[in-house]
């Protein structure tokens, strides 16, 4: 039996296998390594460049899905612009401040982000446990980390073009004029929102794949009353306590309220924080949710070892 | 003591798994020991239930022992899980890994990604394994429409994406046909051999393909290795004398003058059917011929001559695994499959309300 670790004989350096050599075999041959105990050995920078490539192969085939399915985009558009145009009809009848028509059209746009979260983020990785993917990304040797966060990258490119799309069409059908003083607060706000929405999507991921079934019908049951208080299609301010409460706990409700803030400045007080303080809300949140995420990750996989349930048992 | 040099591809010692389970637990593995040398062909052989899977869960990190620990070239399973995942791939029989909305190519790009390959390089190994796997038609075809074969073949080329040092192959032919198998078989077969130490390790509850496969087989049941060795081996173990099929052209006296024979246990004529209906008739004697050792025929080919006969075919009959099996789990090998099958995970339904791009198939 030939010793482990000893290359091919006859294989120069690098591993081209020999001119004759069928092209199946090439392709077995593949890049041989000195020794098992030589591959196991990752550079700090092999990994660095394993978990950036995994982001990347994560978020692939979302990308791709938004290319392929152009069906379900103009679904998942058009249910949010309906709840939308519903709200606007309705504080138009009323006579409400023209902003309030402004807060629905983000709370829409923001939407796409929410629904992506929770059902693409959180009940994403219960789902691929299912399928058998869940187990051959823990085979693999990235950071599962570098999954959720794909998932996430994935996920806010999708998501994006259902948000701006949503945004466009209801500035314009329903006029809504933005005043905008700091531009880059905006965005920055804008940003940290989507750290904090998906790291609070990361957490549930592992949560979701612990506790299966009852972590999903928990969900269903959370969502409406995450959309009221959160304020999606009025300024959350009004609720007062609970108001205040959905700020310090949901990333939705203060980064709505924080970018409303910031893209209607004429509106006058709101009767919540000032943007800078909820931006900062949101930056520890995101720094939380995401630390919550990874320690989630590492004891769902432990337990999961312990338990053996990182697999379906009827593959 | 972490991935020295000399260490074997795969040290079980003592390896015990209960799962908790009602109404009372199950215990998957009762103390199983286990060396496989790097470059070895090993197989695991046994009924459904026996814990191969549970075996593989353990080896390839995805499930902790309940007691005992397990080396792969070295590494220890239970904390070392980063640098096997390096060395290691495994695939499943009726694996339905990955994203129906994906192209083939797509797919096994994306799990380069996942191995350690670069952008450029994992588009170049996929077509390069794509060709080798025979897979070139399907290349862009939709993950959700390949055929079972074609899908084990796509499963392969992710296994091999990373030349795994060490490959774990869950009974990689299920659910497959004669051909499809075969070239599944020869695909393993193949890529081992074009790097001496590459180590195979293969589940399978097919006699005839742990007997073509596997330089070493285990026959587990219940948890327990209930014999290990060669192929040959094994067979030797339930075989106490040798067998042979002897065809001449005549025998004068019948086949009770070779019965007298030192060691000669009997010489009885058997049924005289050839084997091909098409075949010239011929006026063959056939004889089953049962020696206490191998040695005695050259006896019983000397008499022959005195007998005037010639040898017109001579083979000797080997038992199957499946008599080896028989003699050590005391029963046949698919009696027992409902025990095993009753353990259904209900499925979560896809009742997400929202439509998901990347689960459709
Ligand atoms: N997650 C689990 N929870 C409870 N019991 C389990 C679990 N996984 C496996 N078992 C039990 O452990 C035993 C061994 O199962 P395992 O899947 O390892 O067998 P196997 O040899 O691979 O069988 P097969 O040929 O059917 O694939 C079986 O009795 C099975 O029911
Ligand atoms: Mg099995």
């Amino acid at each position: 039996m030939a010793a482990p670790g000893v290359a091919q004989p006859g294989l120069p350096a690098g591993g081209s296998p020999p001119p004759s050599a069928a092209p199946g075999l090439r392709a077995f041959v593949g890049r041989p390594t000195a020794s098992p105990q030589a591959a196991a050995n990752w550079t700090p920078r092999q990994v660095w460049a394993n978990n950036l490539h995994s982001i990347v192969g994560r978020a692939y085939p979302r990308v791709r899905g938004l290319t392929r399915e152009p069906s379900w985009i103009v679904f998942q558009m058009l249910l949010p612009f309906l709840t939308t145009s519903s709200f606007v009809f309705v504080y138009r009848a009323l006579d409400a401040p023209a902003a309030y028509i402004g807060f629905v059209v983000i709370g829409g746009a923001m939407t796409a982000f929410w629904l992506n979260v929770v059902w693409m983020m959180a009940a994403q990785l219960y789902w691929e446990k299912d399928q058998g993917n869940l187990e051959l990304y823990f085979a693999a040797p990235m950071n599962v980390m570098s999954v959720l966060i794909g998932m996430a990258v994935g996920g806010l490119v999708m998501s994006s073009t259902r948000a701006v799309a949503i945004l466009f069409i209801a500035t314009f059908v329903f006029g809504v004029s933005f005043s905008i003083s700091q531009w880059g607060l905006l965005i920055a706000v804008f940003i940290l929102t989507l750290a904090a929405l998906y790291g609070f999507g990361m957490m549930l991921a592992s949560l979701f794949v612990m506790w299966g079934r009852e972590a999903f019908h928990l969900t269903q049951l959370m969502t409406e009353p995450v959309y009221f208080v959160s304020g999606l299609n009025f300024p959350v301010g009004r609720l007062g306590f609970i108001g205040a409460l959905a700020i310090a706990l949901i990333p939705l409700a203060v980064g709505l309220d924080a970018m409303r803030q910031l893209a209607f400045v004429s509106t006058g007080p709101t009767g919540t924080p000032e943007p800078w303080i909820e931006a900062l809300i949101l930056v520890a949140m995101t720094v939380v949710f995401i630390g919550l995420a990874r320690w989630l990750l590492h004891s769902m996989e432990e337990r999961a070892r312990r338990e053996g349930r990182l697999t379906v048992r009827w593959r | 003591m972490s991935g020295s040099i000399q260490a074997p591809a795969i040290d079980a010692r003592g390896i015990t798994r209960v799962y908790k389970a009602k109404p009372k637990d199950v215990t998957a593995l009762a103390g199983i020991d286990l060396e496989v040398a790097p470059g070895e062909f090993f197989g695991l052989l046994g009924p459904n239930g026996a814990g191969k899977t549970t075996l593989i869960k353990i080896l390839t990190t995805l499930l902790l022992p309940s007691a005992g620990t397990a080396r792969i070239f070295g590494f220890d399973v239970a904390t070392e899980t980063r640098k096997i995942r390096r060395i290691m791939n495994m695939v499943a029989g009726g694996e339905q890994s990955g994203y129906g909305i994906l192209e083939a190519r797509e797919q096994l790009w994306m799990f380069s990604q996942f191995y350690g390959l670069g952008a450029r390089e994992g588009w170049r190994r996929v077509d390069e394994l794509i060709d080798a796997v025979g897979l070139a038609e399907q290349r862009n075809q939709r993950v959700s429409t390949l055929s079972t074969g074609q899908r084990q073949k796509m499963n392969f080329a992710r296994g091999l994406l990373n030349d795994p040092w060490v490959f774990f192959l869950d009974e990689p032919t299920l659910g497959l046909d004669v051909s499809a198998a075969r070239s599944v078989r020869e695909l393993i077969v193949g890529w081992r051999a074009a790097v001496p130490g590459r180590t195979v390790l293969l589940t399978t509850h097919y006699m005839a393909e742990a007997d073509e496969l596997c330089e070493r087989i285990a026959i587990v049941d219940r948890g327990r290795i209930l014999a290990i060795g060669s192929p040959a081996e094994l067979k030797r173990r339930v075989q106490r004398e040798s067998i042979f099929r002897l065809e001449l052209d005549r025998l004068a006296g019948g086949p009770g003058g070779l019965a007298r024979l030192p060691g000669v246990v009997s010489a009885v004529a058997a049924l005289n059917a050839p084997a091909d209906p098409d075949a010239p008739v011929r006026q063959a004697v056939v004889i089953n011929l049962v020696l206490r050792e191998d040695s005695a025929l050259a006896g019983v080919v000397a008499a022959l001559d005195g007998l005037g006969a010639h040898i017109v075919a001579l083979a000797k009959s080997e038992p199957s695994l499946e008599d080896v099996f028989v003699e050590l789990v005391g029963r046949g090998f698919d009696d027992n499959e409902e025990a095993a099958r009753s353990n259904e995970v209900p499925v979560e339904p896809h009742e997400a309300g929202q439509p998901d791009p990347e689960e459709k198939r």
